[in-house]
């Protein structure tokens, strides 16, 4: 084998870690993301929260050996999983590099220091940033060194915060903001440094409800790129709330394309809320207005009257499909309800069909 | 694709050469509004918001925000308004522009915006380490730049500096910051002319020449200027200011100026400057004579402060109130309305008295006059014109009177709600409707085009409507009917439906919308019907009487159809397609491809324009040009084609529509009933269906495709428009309420788009294809269709299947010259028309009839539809049950 990665070496220390990730970078024979995604269609991996839900974890494996003593609750923290179970957050990967994903998400929706102060535990959230950078890492340096004419990619997940920059949470003061672009600007540029650090291939800045927040969270990741001196490409993926065709914020899809279109993007797409047949027509507007390439990844159907969704993978599936045959989509994937089984399903499919072909190359 | 300014609020804004020119709101600026100065000083924002609500209801598509006063806290006023703002869906919707000469506060609302604004302005000021720095923060933004020509020298005052400065920053924002040159825009300065002083005579000229250079040199650059800074010396006269504003447009966009800081509420429209006075303004600003200054200030003397009066001594003005007011209702004289309102407010007591008196009164006179056929249409949108302006100034009154009583009004009009249905654009004859049904008393919530069902039921509910109206025009809008009405079903809501469009029919109302609902469903055949069934519906006495009568009669309908469809005798598709006609020649183009026609000039398309259609429209009986002379309506006729005439200088004139056209000519052959074509060696597949109705010996049944031979022959493709710039035109008759104007232009560009597919099918007869070289035809002639070879559309009788045009306008490219489909295949915008080229001279127009469930399946193999898909698309043409 001409690829010398050392082999069941545990490192902790961050800093080495990100050296030593920065290496196998350099050295590994894997093509860039750019030009992967002109031969073919990519795919995502599923939802992680239905996967980290049917192990029905308790608050004691939510805290582990380190914060037994933590002063507040941590269960429903499932960011904190790659702390404190980090062999159930690298095997759900593996299950979803197994059912044939290219680029899997990190476990960090929630890994800022906003999202993390409802846990108090805004101290740890760049270590937790490179921890779930390095898990998914392993695993995908595993899969792609057994196929190297597969290579498998990191996606860093950079969630939308639960704070909105541009709505006020007061009906009766619609000007007050419980955060602004500066706060979001540095928490997002810590979150995006852990995940660089921690060696994914590139940035996802998904599940945007509020356009405000991702321009914020692309501000951060273009300034630190600039002081870094190297840069990961950018992934966007923001979120139809409802047939209004609306984001939370108000934006119509368009808008919300010509407003992120600044940043030079490897995809911009849709994902959450809807199932695959109610995305279409917005996906349709992304494919006609957009000289990114373009990613989804939908829900697995709606949910039914117990918040579940029960569609099958072959019923996902059969609807994504739609989007391939008429070639509006280079990326695809689930979200909330997806699993294993229906990214294998979707990866079945996709093999079958040409990418979207990217309209214009992007101007500036 | 070209670098296109895009922008953003909470809806998407995208400029191109079709938009002419963007108005940028400007009251909201306390360096150029005192009172909105004042409302920000007091901490009045609610009412400063009011402020950019006018402005984005007057036509403004971004809104100018400037907090650059010495006595406020700019940035914190900034970002206060702009979150404010940013809380108001109405406002929200059009991008912002941040206006302010500090960088902290640029800064400042640059975080508070979520769409892609504009900022204004950065420059060389303080040199390029500034600029550049600004510039890439910009970038990050996200937001486009206004650049004013200033530099480390000072402001650029001569046309030399203008563009040499502009001409720097450009170099430097595309080569160094690499910003999109579509995202910069640049201020050349607009300064006040007429002051006095030499120095200054030629600063509008210089604006207008480096516009023009900045626009031929720097590609994809925009060009704005605040333009209130122009008139600077004549404050206090806004007569003169409004003049010198209109005309500093006129020229600014003659020469390329794309955009501008202005109040859209008060622009002067250039033709409605007095000559005199245009005359003045104009030699100011082309500096044409020595003394022009001295001449505008002269004229500016003699008309301060008074407003002028309109020479009117006409007997009618003797009349009492109610007298007048009928008066002005009849005729459609808006001139005196608010005048006569006030006085008659001021002698009923109560704005709701004066609408339920005198103005019903004089209503009821128009409709009285309209239902004996001694008025016609036009002059009944001209009667609605006075009496919405009318009740526009009266609503205040009205308000006030609510919010001091806090009671409901409890004698109220009845209410119908008009929409036309989800993925349909088309709306003249709703808005005729809309206009005749205001006319008798009804109270009409019209929600647009393009409505969902949703939308309807919840505005339905919301209004407590007494009756729905639904409209549409092309045939999948008839299935949106059908759903319309099973969402009501489902809603159970018992609100009569009334259905109306050019597709519609007492039959499909009949047979596949009655069902649907348990409510009444009534097919209305044109507006002047849509009166007596209102009132028979909505009356307690014959609700129920009618209900039952046209459930009956349906019911009937339904039963003879279901009879007859038995009766039917189709042939197989098999046994059809052996009696295809067969292609003996083909005809070889003299030019293959591509070919676009942007701008093309409408001197040349009026003299295509088949007026038949457009008396159509305003439902008065008779072809042209004997209708000019008939007897019932050729007086009425004859005002209504003057005025058309008049609208359509107007629109040459200014340049007020642009119509854009493509053609493409491509190798293709015929495979059975489906036609490849082959573009870059791509193939594409058009789908067409064959006749199936049995007939008589030596009749083929027909299919388009049989046009076409087995091999080596052509296909041809158009689509054109007229209707560019179309919506903001009606925009601004929306805000004067001038429903005639509004049904007027989109008449006459929906007969322009006509006329435009008319001419340049001649051209590819005559030129392009060039089979035809001696044609010699007149517009009789052609409107005949006496010319060789078709040009069907899609969506109509030879070819129903609209969804054919997904492939057609994929083809041609129509989007890149502003076509557009929706959801249902309609185009948009509405004044436009696609379709085939067939060469040969055998080709014929037919209509596809009916066709049997074998070609249904067929067919649905061929486009890779399901069955119910393809019966969904074709259900106007299904003869059978399904």
């Amino acid at each position: 084998m001409l690829n010398p990665t050392p082999q069941g070496v545990q490192i902790s220390e961050a800093s080495f870690c990100a050296l030593w990730c920065k290496s196998i970078g350099k050295r590994s024979m894997k093509p860039p993301l750019e030009q992967l995604i002109q031969q073919r269609i990519l795919v995502l991996d599923g939802a992680m929260g239905t996967m980290i839900q049917r192990y029905n974890f308790t608050e004691n494996d939510f805290r582990g050996d380190r914060f037994v003593h933590h002063p507040c609750l941590l269960k429903g923290n499932n960011d904190l999983l790659c702390l404190t179970r980090p062999d159930i957050i690298e095997t759900i990967h593996r299950q979803y590099l197994e059912a044939g994903s290219d680029i899997i998400e990190t476990n960090t929706f929630s890994g800022t220091t906003i999202a993390q102060a409802d846990y108090q535990l805004e101290s740890i959230v760049y270590e937790l940033n490179v921890e779930a950078a390095q898990l998914a890492k392993k695993a995908v340096d595993d899969f792609t060194k057994q196929n190297p004419d597969k290579p498998r990619y990191v996606a860093g997940a950079i969630g939308p915060t639960n704070k909105t920059a541009s709505l006020s949470p007061d009906v009766n003061n619609p000007g007050y903001r419980a955060i602004t672009f500066d706060e979001l600007v540095m928490a997002y540029k810590q979150q995006a440094k852990g995940l660089m650090d921690g060696g994914a291939d590139a940035l996802l800045v998904e599940t945007v409800f509020d356009t405000l927040n991702a321009k914020a969270a692309l501000f951060a990741i273009e300034t630190l790129y600039e002081e870094e001196g190297k840069s990961l490409p950018i992934m966007v993926s923001g979120t139809i709330t409802d047939a209004s065709g609306r984001t939370l914020s108000g934006q119509t899809t368009e808008a919300f394309m010509i407003s992120l279109s600044h940043v030079p993007l490897l995809s911009i797409g849709l994902n959450c809320a809807l199932g695959a047949k109610q995305l279409r027509p917005y996906l349709q507007v992304m494919d006609e207005n957009t000289e990114f390439f373009v990613s989804a990844y939908p829900n697995a159907g709606l949910p039914n009257a117990f918040g579940h969704y029960d569609q099958t993978p072959e019923q996902m599936a059969e609807e994504i499909e739609e989007y391939l045959k008429d070639g509006i989509v280079n990326i695809i994937g689930g979200c909330c309800g997806s699993t294993p089984d229906h990214i294998r399903a979707i990866a079945h499919v996709a093999q079958r069909y040409q990418p979207r072909k990217r309209k214009t190359e992007h101007v500036a | 694709m070209l670098p296109k300014l895009k922008l953003s609020g909470l809806e998407a804004v995208t400029i191109t050469e079709a938009s002419k020119f963007v108005n940028i709101g400007e009251r909201t600026n306390v360096t150029g509004s005192a009172r909105f100065l004042k409302l920000i000083k007091e901490d009045k924002y609610e009412e400063a918001l009011e402020v950019a609500l006018d402005q984005v209801r007057g036509g403004a598509q971004v809104i100018d925000v400037n907090m650059d006063e010495g006595m406020l806290d700019a940035k914190a006023a900034m970002v206060k308004f702009l979150n404010l703002m940013a809380a108001e869906p109405e406002i929200a919707k059009i991008p912002v522009m941040i206006d302010s000469s500090k960088w902290e506060v640029i800064e400042a609302g640059l975080k508070c915006l979520q769409g892609k604004g504009i900022v204004n302005s950065i420059s060389l000021k303080s040199g390029e380490e500034d600029f550049i720095r600004q510039a890439k923060l910009v970038k990050r933004y996200g937001a486009a730049v206004v650049v004013m020509a200033f530099d480390e020298q000072g402001q650029a005052d001569t046309y030399e500096r203008r563009i040499r400065i502009c001409e720097r920053a450009y170099h430097i924002l595309v080569r160094d910051v690499r910003f999109n040159p579509a995202d910069i825009i640049f201020d050349p300065n607009i300064f006040p002319i007429a002051t006095g002083i030499e120095e200054h005579r030629n600063y509008a000229l210089d604006f207008f020449k480096a516009t023009a250079w900045i626009r031929k040199n720097l590609l994809h650059a925009h060009v704005s200027g605040g333009v209130s800074n122009v008139s600077f010396s004549f404050r206090g006269n806004q007569k003169v200011r409004e003049a010198m504003h209109a005309a500093f447009l006129y020229h600014g966009i003659q020469h390329g100026m794309d955009m501008g800081i202005v109040n859209p509420t008060m622009l002067e429209v250039y033709d409605e400057i007095e000559p005199e006075l245009l005359n003045r303004v104009e030699d100011v600003l082309l500096n044409r004579r020595d003394d022009a200054t001295e001449r505008l200030l002269e004229y500016a003397e003699s008309v301060k402060g008074s407003v002028k009066k309109k020479e009117t001594d006409e007997a009618w003005r003797n009349g009492t109130v109610e007298e007048r007011l009928t008066h002005a209702l009849v005729k459609g004289i808006i001139d005196f309305i608010d005048q006569d309102t006030e006085e008659a407010r001021q002698k009923y007591g109560r704005p709701l008295h004066v609408i339920e008196g005198p103005l019903m009164a004089g209503m009821n006179v128009v409709g009285d006059l309209f239902g004996a056929g001694k008025m016609f249409l036009p002059q009944v949108v001209k009667s609605a014109r006075v009496m919405k302006k009318s009740v526009a100034y009266l609503t205040p009154f009205l308000e006030e009177e609510r919010r001091n009583n806090n009671t409901q009004q409890n004698h109220q009009a009845a209410k119908i709600l008009l929409a036309t249905v989800k993925g349909d654009v088309h709306d003249i004859g709703k808005n005729i409707v809309g206009v005749v049904l205001a006319c008798n008393n009804y109270d009409v919530i019209d929600l647009g085009v393009m409505v969902p069902a949703e939308k309807i039921i919840e505005a339905a509910k919301r209004e407590k409507v007494d009756v729905i109206g639904l409209s549409g025009l092309i045939t999948p809008s008839l299935d949106e009917m059908v759903h319309v009405a099973k969402e009501l079903e489902r809603e159970q809501l018992n609100i009569p439906l009334l259905i109306g469009g050019a597709t519609t029919s007492r039959l499909h109302t009949a047979v596949k919308i009655d069902p649907a609902y348990s409510g009444a469903v009534v097919h209305v055949l044109d507006a002047s019907r849509s009166v007596p069934v209102a009132s028979e519906l909505i009356s307690k006495e014959t609700h129920k009487q009618m209900t039952t009568r046209v459930k009956g009669e349906y019911a009937v309908l339904r039963k003879e159809h279901e009879s007859k469809q038995t009766a039917k005798s189709f042939i197989s598709i098999v046994e059809a397609r052996k009696n295809a006609g067969s292609v003996m020649q083909r005809v070889q183009p003299k030019q293959v491809g591509r070919f676009e026609f942007l701008n093309f000039p409408f001197e040349t398309l009026r003299a295509y324009i088949d007026w038949t259609p457009f008396f159509q429209t305003w439902m008065l009986a008779g072809r042209y040009p004997g209708i000019l002379q008939d007897a019932v309506v050729g007086t009425e006729a004859k005002k209504l084609f003057d005025d058309a005439n008049r609208f359509l200088d107007d629109i040459i004139k200014h340049k007020k529509l642009t119509a854009n056209g493509v053609v493409s000519i491509l190798p293709a052959k015929k495979v059975q009933d489906d036609v490849k074509v082959y573009q870059d060696q791509n193939e594409s597949t058009f789908h067409f269906l064959r006749q199936q109705n049995k007939k008589v010996q030596g009749q083929p049944n027909f299919c388009l495709a049989d046009f076409i031979a087995d091999d080596n022959d052509y296909l041809g493709m158009f689509a054109v428009t007229a209707g560019m710039g179309l919506e903001e035109l009606v925009a601004q008759y929306k805000t004067q309420h001038d429903d005639y104007a509004e049904i007027m232009v989109k008449a006459l560009a929906d007969r322009l788009a006509e006329a435009f597919a008319e001419c340049l099918h001649e051209k590819v007869r005559k030129e392009i294809w060039g089979y035809a070289t001696e044609e010699k035809l007149s517009n009789e002639e052609l409107i005949e269709e006496k010319y060789k070879g078709i040009r069907p559309a899609p969506g109509y009788p030879a070819c129903p299947d609209h969804t054919e045009k997904a492939l057609l306008f994929e083809l041609l490219q129509a989007e890149k010259i502003g076509i557009h489909l929706t959801e249902s295949y309609a185009m948009y915008p509405a004044a436009a028309v696609s379709g085939f080229y067939f060469a040969y001279p055998e080709s014929r127009y037919f209509g596809l009839g009916k066709i049997d469930k074998d070609q249904v399946e067929d067919y649905a193999k061929r486009k890779g539809w399901t069955i119910a898909e393809t019966e969904k698309w074709l259900s106007p043409n299904l003869g059978y049950q399904h």
